[in-house]
């Protein structure tokens, strides 16, 4: 059996599917997937998401860290409670890791990091925090829910102290802040509105079952990737990894290039990739014919060599299969995808698919 | 729990068998099967006289998250599809022994029950997965 999170008696009291996640016993789904995102898209849903691995980082020169770790620029989290989202390049500028860090001021910060990567991520963070004396404290006794929708923060709110609830309400996305021992980030993965609020481990379970009182539907994992797919949210391992670029994975603004001077680890290679005209290009898909896209289908590009969908699958919201893929460098906007030896007729389209409950692009 | 339909035939794969009068057999998969798939969104369906052998994929049905083989349990012809599933794939999850059939075979010879599982026998499957 793998690790539980501290609602996984919760998850199996709800009718939960239980799945296995980066070594974490998670929910799948709790009954239809579909209907779980269709409760993110028009109402309000909520994730545990405790799987992921909190780091806080304190040290008089955690921001000198920062801006050497990451390929964004926490120079940019000017005020309290600022979120950034980032990569964290490797010196052949693949990616470690995805992750939002957050300035909880007072030379200290927030790091949010996938639960698949904790253990290299965590020895990587380290190892490079030692040459700036920062401290590197894995928070274990925090676990975290994502409460997603047009309604998440309304039907959420009572849960924060009365004291902190209007600032939380007032929080714009991206930002963040403390509110007694809850933290509340207005950040997601989604492409909806909400909050991921962060709580001592003993008191997720409660605050599960008062959201989900307030109306607050429970999703899995599975309407997780689908909100995501929808939103062209990049999901590690398979839209992006080690060998990797952001450059090719649709993540080239979150690279920051100025101030110049700025070595962050992977630059030198970034800056390769930027200036190399057959730099592959990350696209959405949205399938044309029957069928379903999934990750590792062939794409083919007419004279061109193959590409490949990094992630697919089938979209709630559009009643269509979508996907996003890696493609060689060029503009087409037609190209088929090979599915059990079929070759199936796929349009290129800008992504997002779906964003803020409405549909984004052309059908 | 999984309902269990006891005039059925079953396989390993979680594929049900129906016997009808005029000595076709009804396939579909079963209600475990269908719901460790979850919502299904997509079933891509063989040609009606095609042949298939036992064993073999005969159509496949994608959910949200995942594809999956159906195979044929028996050797035999493709003598019809449902096709209401191309427009409603769901009736698999809705009605997964009924409205959510997915094809007729005429078997090439004798069913040969020993080579099928019975509802208990395929009880028995469920029970030790759940272990």
């Amino acid at each position: 059996m793998g690790k539980k999170t501290a609602k996984h008696h919760k998850h199996l009291e709800a009718g939960a599917r239980i799945v296995d996640f980066g070594g974490w016993d998670m929910p799948l789904h709790y009954g239809s997937q579909k209907q779980e995102h269709h409760a993110v898209r028009q109402r309000a849903g909520m994730f545990d998401v405790s799987h992921m691995a909190i780091v806080d980082l304190a040290g008089a020169k955690a921001k000198e860290f920062l801006q050497h770790l990451l390929a964004n620029d926490v120079a940019k989290l000017a005020e309290h409670g600022r979120a950034l989202y980032s990569c964290m390049l490797n010196e052949q500028g693949g990616v470690i890791d995805d992750l939002i860090v957050y300035f909880l001021g007072d030379s200290r910060y927030r790091l949010v990091v996938n639960a698949g990567t904790r253990e290299k991520d965590l020895a990587w963070i380290r190892m490079h925090a030692a040459n700036y004396d920062v401290s590197v404290n894995e928070r274990a006794d925090l676990a975290m829910i994502a409460v997603q929708g047009p309604k998440a923060r309304q039907l959420a709110a009572p849960c924060v102290d009365a004291e902190w609830r209007e600032a939380a309400l007032a929080l714009k996305p991206f930002f963040a802040m403390s509110a007694g021992e809850l933290f509340v980030a207005r950040t997601g993965y989604t492409g909806e509105d909400g909050w991921e609020i962060v709580m001592p481990a003993a008191r997720a379970a409660q605050m599960w079952d008062r959201l989900a009182a307030a109306g607050v539907e429970p999703c899995g994992l599975a309407a997780r990737d689908t909100l995501r797919l929808e939103a062209a949210m990049n999901l590690y391992g398979l839209d992006m990894d080690e060998s990797v670029s952001p450059l090719e994975a649709g993540l080239g603004w979150t690279i920051a290039w100025e101030p110049a001077d700025r070595e962050f680890i992977g630059r030198a290679s970034a800056e390769r990739m930027r200036d190399n005209p057959n730099r592959r290009r990350f696209v959405g898909l949205l399938l044309e014919d029957q069928g379903v896209l999934r990750s590792h289908q062939r794409v083919v590009v007419e004279g061109k060599e193959d590409g490949e969908i990094t992630s697919g699958g089938f979209s709630p919201t559009l009643d269509r299969s979508i996907a996003l893929a890696r493609l060689p460098a060029g503009d087409e906007d037609r190209v088929r995808v090979e599915v059990r030896g079929k070759l199936l007729n796929v349009r290129v389209v800008k992504t997002p698919f779906v964003r803020d409950g409405q549909i984004r692009i052309q059908l | 729990m999984s309902e269990l339909p006891g005039d059925l035939l079953y396989t390993n794969e979680h594929e049900w068998l129906r016997r009808e009068d005029d000595g076709s057999v009804t396939v579909g998969i079963t209600d475990h099967a269908q719901a460790a798939l979850g919502d299904l969104v997509y079933v891509e369906l063989p040609e009606v006289d095609q042949d298939v052998a036992s064993g073999g994929d005969m159509a496949v049905v994608e959910s949200v998250k995942a594809a999956s083989d159906v195979y044929a349990p028996i050797d035999g012809t493709v003598v019809a599809v449902n096709e209401d599933l191309a427009d409603d794939p769901e009736k698999i999850n809705t009605d997964p022994y009924g409205e959510g059939w997915i094809v007729r075979l005429r078997p090439s010879g004798a069913v040969d029950e020993d080579e099928l599982l019975s509802p208990e026998a395929y009880q028995e499957l469920l029970d030790e997965e759940d272990a």
